[in-house]
């Protein structure tokens, strides 16, 4: 990772109107977007990142149902797979999915599910089901997707135990999962980004210091750790509570990743002719950063922030699948593992491990766009 | 070389005793203690509890002293008698109770680190010499794959797998025809035939974690000069790699027992919980949730030391390892 001293500076990020510009001069934010849109991986992984957004956004409508309808009769029944057309008597274009017949075990008194080929459950788009509240503040009842007739109820990916539809969990799931990362790594960057720039800026013996609480946050085993401190928050909380407390907790620990980011930037900068050439022309420490030296790492930033929220989001799940992160009735990935715990009920109903599915493809497409932002940032490559 | 190591314990000891605080805080800090948890639940039970029992239970426990007291009689006695307290919850002696299970916890995170090695080395030069090959591809996403599935996921998988399709249930470290049996020959082939298992899956994001770092440091060596001039001269290329870019480039794999221990120890410490091993994981949950605070305090010290233990070992290996650093470290002084 040497830097030889005589490669140029990182082209100035002007804009367009920058007098001294030579005509086939690129501005290198759109250098960044072009390399970026080479990268085929990091596309698709924006791709699938901006689902899960508007997944996270439009929660409640995109979700067949609600996290928290249940249905008794129909525990642990499998997903229904969803046919687009009817070949029975010749072709009819139209969504449907079989319905289930149930019988009870007699001896376990669990639900046993066959398919039952005639009966057809039509599904459609737009909806009337079961009634919501938008963001908590318009009353709808219009879904993406589920049964035409809203008295039937269709389970795309199965249900839980309690007969409630996984698919609906999954999607309100996504938005706490989404959301805990996002926040987490929000708070982290403010700590990160003060604490690893007074650390780089500086230097001497402050650096010191704060280099030393990194190593030692570094060198404790997160997951003890954060399984201690969170088994301080208080069963009584209300959800809201908890959930800022898991996400303070997330990011004491998460920050200090970033913070070595911004202060190995920060010393290797500090280097550079261009800094010292300002510091010549006598410009005060506020502007060498501001107007200087950040533009030449945003990028980094940005792309270390997108890998951050990965881990906090694997680590959320950690701990609520533990029991001790958030708890329901709040949905998140975790909290909709905790069900997958024994061996039992996957053995039944494999389907309960879905939200881990979720949980990967989410942090690969969060992983892909990172590590393509890093590279398409890279002047050097 | 003698002052850096010496520097380098120095330095330890205020980590330790950071991280010793730490750990006493983190079981001080639930409302209440045990004694609370207790009588709660023995009231909750119908049966009265008098208060000179309560006050002789606070007594013999020491917990109306002021936190500090607390923390010197509780750090006092693990220093000079090696005396971690009792357990609340099995009235039992903390070290009675964790040293077999830390000792397990050690040898699955060593062999854990030991496997991921010995499978990303060869993975890790073969993507960064052949870079953009169909193989570097297949690799590097199954690599990102392991890093994105969080370990327990895993092991769930791998138990639903095994359960649905070889009609096994996973689970424990001893067979039980061994589990109470005195260690032998017999006893450990059976530990090592169950320990595969959880080994493999904490080591598939340590090992993505590897090959990564690995293949970047390579390549970033590849196109030096000197890789270069070493082919101008007509050096076979393995050779060649091998004996120069790839030495270079082994140093962050040394660096790995420091950043890789807490993420071993954290993903041991999910995976047991999940496949039920008699690790450290299981009953350090069950302490937190009991606030069972010697109990837990004693594991989350005794596993940050262990870490830092293993960070001042890799840290010491790279000095010996890298003359860079060893250097930088005296040039500094």
């Amino acid at each position: 990772m040497v830097r030889t001293p005589n490669l140029p500076p990182p082209a100035p990020t002007g804009t367009g109107a920058d007098p001294g510009r030579a005509p086939g001069d690129v501005p290198q934010r759109v250098l960044v977007r072009r390399r970026f849109l080479r990268n085929k991986l990091a596309v698709i992984g924006a791709l699938v990142l901006c689902g899960f957004v508007l997944v996270s956004v439009f929660s409640e409508f995109v979700a067949p149902s609600t996290p928290h309808a249940y249905d008794a009769s129909r525990t642990h029944a499998p997903p229904q797979r969803l046919h687009f057309a009817d070949t029975d008597d010749g072709f009819e274009l139209g969504m449907y999915v079989h319905g289930f017949e149930v019988e009870r075990d007699p001896e376990t008194f669990a639900n046993n599910y066959t398919v039952d080929e005639s009966t057809k459950i039509p599904v459609g788009f737009f909806v009337q089901g079961q009634p919501y509240e938008m963001w908590g503040l318009v009353p709808m009842d219009r879904h993406l997707i589920g049964a035409k007739d809203p008295a039937q109820e269709v389970y795309f990916l199965g249900a839980d135990r309690n007969g409630r539809d996984m698919a609906s969990r999954i999607v309100y799931g996504t938005r706490v999962s989404m959301s805990i990362g996002l926040a987490g790594v929000a708070m982290s960057f403010v700590l990160g980004l003060v604490l690893g720039g007074i650390s780089g800026y500086f230097g001497g013996r402050i650096d010191n210091l704060i280099q030393r609480v990194i190593e030692f946050l570094m060198s404790v085993p997160t997951i003890p750790l954060w399984m201690g401190l969170s088994a301080a928050v208080p069963r009584e909380w209300g959800a809201i509570q908890t959930y800022l407390a898991i996400t303070v907790i997330l990011s004491l620990i998460g920050w200090t990743d970033l913070a070595r980011v911004v202060r190995g930037r920060f010393l290797s900068l500090r280097q550079e002719d261009f800094v010292t050439a300002a510091r010549l022309d006598g410009c005060r420490s506020g502007r060498i950063i501001g107007r200087h030296m950040l533009p030449s790492f945003t990028s980094h930033i940005i792309a270390s922030l997108t890998l951050a929220v990965p881990f906090m989001i694997l680590a959320e799940t950690s701990l609520s699948f533990l029991g001790l992160g958030l708890q329901a009735p709040v949905v998140s990935w975790g909290v909709l593992l905790q069900e997958a715990q024994n061996i039992h009920s996957i053995s039944g109903a494999p389907w309960v491990l879905l939200p881990g599915a979720a949980v990967t493809v989410a942090v690969l497409a969060l992983n892909f766009v990172g590590d393509g932002v890093r590279d398409a940032a890279d002047p050097y490559r | 070389m003698r002052d850096y190591v010496i520097r380098r314990c120095l330095y330890m000891v205020p980590t330790l005793f950071a991280i010793s605080v730490v750990a006493f805080l983190v079981i001080q800090l639930p409302p209440g203690n045990f004694l609370t948890t207790y009588i709660a639940q023995l009231s909750a039970q119908g049966q009265g509890v008098d208060g000179a029992q309560i006050r002789a239970l606070e007594e013999r426990y020491g917990l109306n002293d002021p936190v500090v007291v607390q923390y010197w009689k509780w750090i006092s006695g693990i220093v000079t008698r090696g005396d971690f307290g009792q357990s609340f919850q099995f009235r039992r002696d903390v070290s009675e109770l964790i040293w077999n299970r830390i000792g397990l916890t050690l040898i699955l995170a060593l062999s854990t680190l030991l496997l991921s090695w010995a499978i990303a080395f060869p993975i890790g030069v073969y993507s960064a010499v052949r870079q953009y090959s169909v193989g570097d591809y297949v690799v590097t996403f199954i690599g990102f794959v392991g890093l994105a599935t969080p370990n327990f996921m895993l092991a769930l998988l791998f138990a639903w797998v095994s359960f649905r399709y070889f009609g096994q249930s996973v689970g424990g470290v001893f067979s039980p025809e061994y589990a109470d049996a005195a260690w032998n020959l017999g006893k450990l082939l059976d530990a090592m035939s169950n320990l595969w298992v959880p080994v493999v899956i904490i080591a598939t994001a340590g090992t993505a974690a590897l090959v990564r770092v690995l293949r970047a440091n390579l390549l970033d060596e590849l196109r030096k000069p000197y890789v270069t001039t070493a082919r101008a001269k007509g050096l076979p290329e393995w050779r060649l790699i091998l004996k120069y870019p790839v030495r270079m480039s082994l140093s962050p794999f040394i660096s790995t027992i420091g950043w890789i221990l807490p993420t071993l120890i954290g993903g041991e410490v999910l995976v047991s919980i999940v496949l039920s091993l008699e690790t450290t994981g299981p009953l350090l949950v069950e302490a937190l949730r009991n606030q069972d605070m010697y109990l837990a305090g004693s594991f989350i010290l005794v596993l940050g030391v262990l870490t830092v233990v293993g960070t001042l070992l890799s840290d010491l290996l790279l000095a010996w390892w890298d003359p860079r650093i060893r250097h930088q470290h005296v040039e500094r002084v």
